[in-house]
């Protein structure tokens, strides 16, 4: 209460002095406003805001309890770890559950797809930052936050009808080929060409993220103070050398936001990897045959799961992965805070 | 103008709240939930049947799936359930212990699922038998030129392609009576892989959905994967002829499929009769059920009397007249043989201990 009063006063003073130039700024701040607005009004925003704040981080911990309660029967029956490195997915037979596979298949696509989309998505954010003119960035920017837009279901509906046979005829089937031809011994560990796999998913993965990467990326480049570049410059520095010695280093913490984003949504990706990866329960995994991974598990097998142990497994299978996308978060979150670096400290 | 049709709206309110009294019957909705298979015969039901009672009886049905059905009616947040598996002995002791009554299985449609392939050059009509097909899922038979399929074929000239095995990757009930038809078939499928909505299947990549698997299959030359009938007639797949335990190949056909179930049932009709004994049934059919409480005030969603009268008038209707319906939307008929369990069990429907289900079949 008394803080505002003194604000108030601070801010008097100087409207005195301009009160010809800016009679509307002086005039709505010295208005006499209702009680309400005076006193009540900070508080009960501030009220407001925390509420709100607040129900994120309850409904994250609900959340988790949640996924654990209702997962708790399989995890307790298996054990946290057995469960977690069980590697058997058996609902019909032995009824014996393991997340082991998915979370293989989970790690390798994200894994994957964030290497692969990383420095296309990084030369993207350079050309349209710092090389093309402003109309064709203007474009380009549309068109990445365009491929961020297009709902999973298409994309994976796309990848099933286009994708995946195109990827088949062009490179499976001919490597495939030869491998039987030269070294029949490597065929099951490159696995079945049928278009449908871990490496048609991943590669679909990879494009869907490049956007996450790309925009985060490019503002951060536009961050960049402008005498950062000069310096650059006034050293002699060509092009490139300003973007490799100034620009993208004093942008690191956003580039790695970026990457941290993307490796959140490849972790968490649903549909158009179950369309796609071709849903193998069971490890091994070959280079391009099918896998699974946790979310496309939980999607394909939740609406109908009728055994209890079953769907409590698919829970945990839930459990799991927010744990996992948890510890994601957190070393993002670290890695963030130890990278981003001031301008003073960069290079 | 703008009077007349404000009278004509009041006109029509009055009517309908006249209507409803004039009957001396409220309106009701009847709520269920369970199979997506069922869903859209269901839906159609659903319509003609509210035409029917002149717009007295709704029929709010969610497609939620069979697992979803099983326990929604067991926490009795519905009406009726759906299932495309009928309630294991362990649920139906649950029941009969919770509500003094037992849970009665009754056969609303025929499921039935087909072979559907993509070998170029080739249309429909290629057979297999059991042992064949077992052995293709299995992945132990890997190329069309495999001698026993040569054998179950000889007019084919089949290429050395590669055989590509799809299956869904979502449980579904149609994967339950395709592996159900498997397990039957085959020893080492029985004692490998066994039959559910999901199971652990030994080779083949997995697609979401009816629509998924058709779409690998045409998509991908050598693919063979399992559709439902109607799935696979509507998109021009072409489908296999499967040879039955009387040993006749059969072309897959709705009256096949009814002539599948019009066997011995047992009195509860929780069977699965794929493999039929029935020499002109088509081997991969089953029944979807309708999911009802003996003791229909224990189900605590029904709140009164009328409400579980209209529920069984409607049940009554969609195993008979509704059936009409069935073969547009790419259903099979019930056989005579299920409708008469179904009454039989019907007639033990009960309201407090007032027999309503008999009253209302010996009324009609």
């Amino acid at each position: 209460m008394k803080k505002r009063e003194t604000d108030g006063s601070v801010l008097k003073e100087p409207n005195v002095k301009y009160q010809t130039s800016q009679t509307t700024l002086s005039e709505y701040l010295r208005k006499k406003r209702s009680f309400i607005y005076r006193t009540l009004g900070d508080r009960l925003f501030s009220y407001f805001i925390f509420a709100l704040g607040f129900i994120v981080i309850l409904t994250t911990i609900v959340m988790a309890i949640v996924l654990y309660k209702d997962g708790a029967e399989a995890i307790k029956r298996y054990g946290f770890f057995g469960f977690l490195f069980g590697r058997v997915w058996d609902p019909a037979m032995k009824i014996e559950f393991g997340a082991f596979p998915f979370i293989v298949g989970t790690l390798i696509t994200s894994i994957g797809s964030l290497a692969i989309s990383f420095v296309p998505a990084l030369a993207v954010a350079i050309f349209t930052a710092e090389y093309s003119p402003r109309w064709l960035a203007h474009i380009i920017d549309n068109l990445t936050n365009l491929i961020a837009a297009i709902p999973s279901v298409i994309i994976g509906l796309w990848g099933i009808f286009v994708f995946a046979p195109w990827m088949r005829d062009t490179f499976y089937m001919n490597i495939y080929m030869w491998i039987l031809d030269n070294n029949p011994s490597f065929a099951p560990i490159f696995g079945n060409p049928i278009g449908y796999g871990i490496a048609t998913a991943t590669i679909i993965l990879a494009i869907m993220i490049v956007p996450y990467t790309t925009v985060l990326t490019v503002d951060a480049f536009k961050k960049v103070p402008k005498e950062q570049r000069e310096a650059a410059y006034a050293l002699g520095a060509t092009k490139w050398e300003v973007v490799k010695m100034a620009v993208i280093p004093y942008a690191r913490g956003g580039i790695l936001a970026g990457v941290m984003l993307s490796f959140g949504r490849a972790i968490g990706e649903t549909m158009a990897v179950a369309m796609l990866i071709g849903n193998k329960n069971n490890l091994p995994f070959s280079i391009i045959g099918p896998a699974s991974t946790m979310p496309s598990v939980i999607v394909n097998e939740f609406r109908e799961a009728v055994e209890n142990i079953h769907l409590s497994s698919l829970i945990a299978v839930g459990f799991y992965l927010f744990i996992i996308s948890l510890v994601v978060n957190l070393i993002a979150a670290y890695i963030q805070r130890k990278f981003s670096l001031t301008g003073a400290r960069t290079v | 103008m703008r009077s007349v049709s404000k009278l004509i709206g009041l006109a029509l309110t009055l009517s309908l709240l006249l209507g409803i009294n004039l009957h001396g019957q409220r309106r009701v909705e009847l709520i269920g939930a369970g199979a997506s298979f069922p869903a859209p015969l269901i839906t159609a039901m659903a319509d003609e049947y509210r035409d029917a009672t002149n717009g007295r009886v709704t029929i709010n049905y969610q497609s939620i799936g069979s697992g979803g059905g099983i326990r929604q009616f067991s926490e009795q947040t519905i009406m009726f359930g759906m299932s495309e598996a009928f309630l294991s002995d362990e649920i139906m002791k649950n029941i009969e212990q919770s509500t003094g009554g037992r849970a009665f299985n009754l056969p609303i449609t025929l499921a039935d699922v087909v072979v559907t392939y993509n070998v170029p050059g080739i249309d429909k009509g290629l057979v297999f038998d059991g042992p064949v097909i077992a052995d293709i899922f299995l992945g132990r038979i890997t190329r069309w030129n495999d001698r026993r399929i040569r054998n179950l074929n000889p007019d084919v000239r089949l290429p050395r392609h590669p055989i590509q095995v799809v299956h869904r990757s979502d449980g579904s009930g149609t994967t339950n009576l395709w592996t159900s038809y498997l397990t039957k078939v085959s020893d080492r499928w029985a004692n490998n892989v066994g039959f559910a909505t999901s199971v652990n299947w030994p080779t083949g990549v997995g697609a979401n959905g009816n629509e998924g698997v058709a779409g690998i299959v045409r998509n991908t030359p050598g693919a063979i994967g399992y559709n439902s009938f109607a799935y696979a007639l509507l998109n021009n797949m072409s489908y296999a002829y499967l040879e039955n335990s009387a040993g006749n190949v059969i072309p897959p056909s709705f009256d096949a499929t009814s002539a599948a179930a019009n066997i011995e049932l047992p009195t509860d009709t929780r069977i699965l009769f794929t493999d039929t004994p029935n020499p002109i049934g088509y081997p991969v059919a089953g029944f979807a059920w309708m999911l009802c409480y003996e003791n229909m005030e224990k189900n605590r969603t029904i709140s009164n009397k009328q409400q579980a009268e209209e529920l069984i008038r409607f049940i009554i209707w969609a195993i008979t007249d509704g059936q009409q319906l069935s073969e547009s939307l790419g259903y099979a008929q019930l056989p005579s043989a299920a409708i008469q369990k179904s009454y039989a069990m019907i007639r033990q429907m009960k309201w407090n201990g007032e027999p309503i289900g008999r009253n209302i079949l010996d009324g009609n």
